[in-house]
């Protein structure tokens, strides 16, 4: 009916991935109170002020405590100046000793929640993008989950490593003061934190970790890049990605170079150590490179996620549908089967308990289909298998409302009534049943369609429009062509 | 071609004792059968966990499949044959939801591999979260609940002609359901108390046709699941849809026959009410016999030749139309006749 739109397939007829990402939008909130925390110290080291704690405890707290009137005033006077969009929580003084409970705002929290839900989505879309995906379908699905559908993916495990990596960029100096041997006993300074890295050997498939010890501060993060690249390494033949920083990135990062030459920098990706390398002198420029064992496309996805970004939370598959191509194709044809066969008998059956009536119930029924199908294209909505499953049941029941008049009719002619009386009377009086029956079977479809996901979304729209054409052929055209024969072509019997 | 003579006369009311007793039987055995099984038995939409769809390219038997998968870390809870034998397909189910699942499929194609030397293509994979699946689990009984309630409006108003009533009723409806939900009351416990409300209101309110149609539907609903649980088959998205589909279609044997009812009681008022109905459903029978043949027609064929994927839904809805084609015949007619002992 409409030849330049063409009916959508859905994931389980095409093959496909169907993803839905849960946003760990908490986590975007606890890193929120942490760089707070962290900036509090760092401005209390610089007023000098002597604190007795100073740290990020549950339920989304900073817990402060400092000692002796001095630092009490300065502390007040710098919570009042630079951090007031802090909550007070709870504040008590005894021996001179001033313990504070902070934290964030709940309207500032849900906003921070929804913004790290958002950018996620915005991120992930780029990262799509740039994998190169035909018409993906990625939107927010409630508060902080994101679905994903894509259709006609083949590598589907590098499809969810890309989507799903978190992709934090960050350098940080190692805490080359302390022993890392201690730090694994259990004893690491403040400050400090273990990190792995680890790296896989090419020959033996084995993994190796490596612990470092890293400082906690972060001095630069992938939120200062402005491109990332494969590159190939001409010495050892060995890809890698160089990055290139901002104009103020590239500032910092030739500051950190020049302060800490012949010290280790850690380039720490999610939390793991891809490399440390000691820096030998001061970098400007504000490009940089990270090595690792990576293959060719390891390097390549990871370029695309610093590209797009990295995600403010951390995300979480909570729901994932694969169908392979061929499994796709399997369906369609079954499908397909079932209703050819399925429609072949209704449609003999038709013929032969009602005759040339039956004929008239066949072409209703035909376009009925059609209409369907129009239906899906014009609505461009998508067939699924059980969209196909629920054509087929149309099928079945398409007819129900022929059958329920032409049986009205017989009725009527075996009252002695004159053909043209008969099929007026048949259709007055089946009219109403057949409308009360075909509403609560759209009631049905509609709350379906209402609450349905996916699939079955499929099915709840195949089935509502096939009870609505079923309506419209059987009540209106199969009257009109009753009519003309009757009235038109002057018919006196009817064969029924 | 005719199947039923127009003069039929089956004397189906007279059998309503016995109609009564089988009914009963089916409903209680289903619920007997749930009772034992620990409710219906859930698929992974609904429970939550990972399926693999495995296809191998030659015959390979089920006993080494699981032998081999017995020895990784992750649990397989079950592996079973799916569709046709000589596509030599399996599915295997872990109980399982975690980020693991994209190890899995890699993990069982290694072990399957390693072990039987045939690989095997995986055609699907299906992973579903717990809070996903409980989600789904609260929509799905949602959406039967408003099915049920909307068609029990409709019924109510289109039958009795009585509109303003039905919306009285479905807005004591709402409110209880709204106030029940207060208290955390789960859900299945909310649905049950909804209908018993509803029941309840429909005998005061002496709405019979639509007692009688909401009594033939919760039959046909309960009967569906309880076979289902019976041959043990699982409770996944599209089973919901076509109990759903059920619930709408099963009705329309009922309409048919209520109408025809009504139509004979302006036309014989004087004649007793259990000859009426008797009338009715033999002048209807060979409407209710064709209709229900049709569908079952389509949905044999999709149940043969359609695909394993889509095999348990046309399982449903055949029991369904049988049942709900049963039901409109001797449980929603006979109910009519409560009225007039009591």
């Amino acid at each position: 009916m409409w030849p330049h739109k063409k009916i959508n397939l859905g994931l389980d007829l095409q093959g496909g991935m169907h993803l839905v990402l849960e946003v760990d939008t908490d986590k975007a909130v606890e890193d929120t109170i942490e760089r707070i925390t962290q900036e509090l110290r760092s401005q209390v080291r610089k007023e000098h002020i002597r604190v007795l704690e100073l740290e990020r405890v549950k339920n989304n707290q900073i817990s402060l405590r400092v000692k002796g009137a001095e630092n009490i005033e300065k502390c007040q006077k710098l919570l009042d100046s630079e951090f007031k969009d802090l909550r007070l929580v709870s504040k008590s003084e005894s021996d001179d000793i001033l313990s504070l409970k902070l934290d964030l705002p709940d309207k500032e929290a849900e906003q921070i929640r929804k913004l790290a839900a958002d950018q996620a989505l915005e991120t992930i879309r780029n990262r799509i993008d740039q994998f190169g995906v035909s018409e993906p379908d990625i939107r927010n699905q409630g508060e902080n989950r994101i679905l994903i559908q894509l259709p006609g993916i083949k590598d589907t495990k590098r499809a969810k490593m890309l989507i799903g990596r978190t992709a934090l960029l960050e350098f940080k100096l190692l805490d080359e003061a302390n022993d890392v041997a201690a730090a694994l006993d259990g004893n690491v300074p403040p400050g400090s934190e273990i990190l792995y890295e680890v790296a896989e050997n090419a020959s033996t498939h084995r993994t190796v970790k490596t612990p470092y010890l890293v400082q906690k501060r972060t001095l630069l993060t992938g939120a200062s890049l402005t491109d990332a690249r494969v590159e190939i390494d001409s010495q050892y033949n060995e890809p890698y990605v160089s990055i290139q920083f901002d104009k103020k990135g590239g500032r910092i990062f030739s500051q950190i170079t020049e302060q800490n030459v012949k010290k280790r920098l850690a380039i720490v990706l999610d939390n793991k150590v891809y490399s440390a390398p000691v820096i030998q002198e001061k970098i400007s420029g504000g490009a940089a490179r990270i090595t690792g064992s990576f293959t060719v496309e390891q390097a390549r996805d990871l370029a695309i996620a610093l590209r797009a970004g990295a995600l403010p939370a951390p995300v979480k598959v909570i729901e994932e549908r694969t169908v392979g191509p061929s499994l796709g194709a399997d369906s369609i044809r079954k499908g397909l089967i079932s209703m050819c066969i399925g429609g072949l008998l209704v449609i003999l059956f038709m013929v032969i308990y009602y005759k040339a009536s039956g004929v008239i119930a066949d072409f209703a029924l035909i376009l009925n289909i059609v209409i369907i199908a129009g239906g899906l294209a014009g609505f461009q909505a998508t067939l699924t298998l059980p969209g196909i499953a629920g054509i087929i049941l149309t099928i079945g029941m398409a007819v129900d409302a022929n059958v329920l008049i032409y049986e009205r009719i017989r009725e009527e002619m075996n009252l002695g009534k004159t053909p043209r009386a008969a099929v007026e009377a048949g259709y007055s009086r089946a009219t109403l049943t057949i409308l009360d029956a075909n509403v609560t079977t759209l009631i049905a479809a509609l709350v379906l369609f209402q609450f349905g996901t996916g699939p079955v979304k499929g099915f709840a729209v195949t089935l509502s429009l096939g009870v609505l054409a079923s309506l419209f052929t059987a009540l209106i055209l199969s009257r009109l062509i009753f009519d003309y024969l009757l009235i038109n072509r002057k018919m006196r019997t009817i064969s029924i | 071609m005719q199947f039923i003579k127009p003069g039929i006369n089956i004397n189906f009311i007279g059998r309503k004792k016995i109609a009564f007793v089988l009914s009963s039987a089916m409903v209680l055995i289903s619920i007997i059968s749930l009772v034992f099984h620990g409710g219906p038995k859930y698929g992974i939409d609904f429970a939550g966990g990972t399926l693999i769809q495995l296809k191998f390219s030659s015959p390979i038997k089920i006993g080494d499949i699981k032998a081999s998968l017995s020895k990784m870390d992750i649990h397989i809870s079950s592996v079973q044959e799916f569709g046709d034998r000589k596509d030599f397909e399996f599915l295997v189910r872990a109980d399982s939801s975690a980020e693991i699942t994209e190890d899995l499929s890699l993990e069982i194609e290694k072990a399957l591999a390693a072990a039987t030397g045939s690989s095997a293509e995986i055609r699907r994979v299906e992973m579903v979260g717990p809070q996903v699946g409980k989600d789904l689990r609260e929509k799905a009984l949602l959406a039967m609940f408003f099915a049920l309630l909307f068609i029990t409006i409709y019924i109510s108003g289109r039958f009795e002609l009585k509109w303003m009533l039905s919306g009285v009723m479905a807005g004591a409806l709402m409110l209880s359901v709204y106030v029940l939900n207060f208290f955390h009351v789960s859900i299945p416990f909310l649905m049950a108390a909804a209908l018993v409300v509803t029941l309840i209101l429909f005998w005061v309110l002496e709405l019979k046709y639509a007692m009688g149609a909401i009594v033939a539907l919760i039959h046909d609903v309960i009967i569906t699941i309880g076979i289902f649980s019976i041959v043990d088959k699982d409770f996944t998205l599209p089973i919901i849809a076509a109990l759903l589909t059920i619930i709408g279609y099963s009705l329309n044997d009922t309409i048919i026959i209520f109408d025809r009812i009504r139509e004979n009681l302006r036309k014989y008022h004087k004649e007793r009410l259990d000859v009426i109905l008797n009338k009715s459903v033999n002048e209807t029978l060979s409407r209710t016999i064709l209709t229900s043949l049709t569908t079952l027609i389509v949905l044999v064929a999709l149940f043969l030749l359609g695909g394993a994927i889509i095999h348990d839904f046309a399982f449903a809805m055949i029991i369904g139309v049988l049942v709900g084609t049963y039901s409109s015949v001797f449980v929603a007619s006979p109910i009519l006749l409560a009225w007039k002992k009591a």
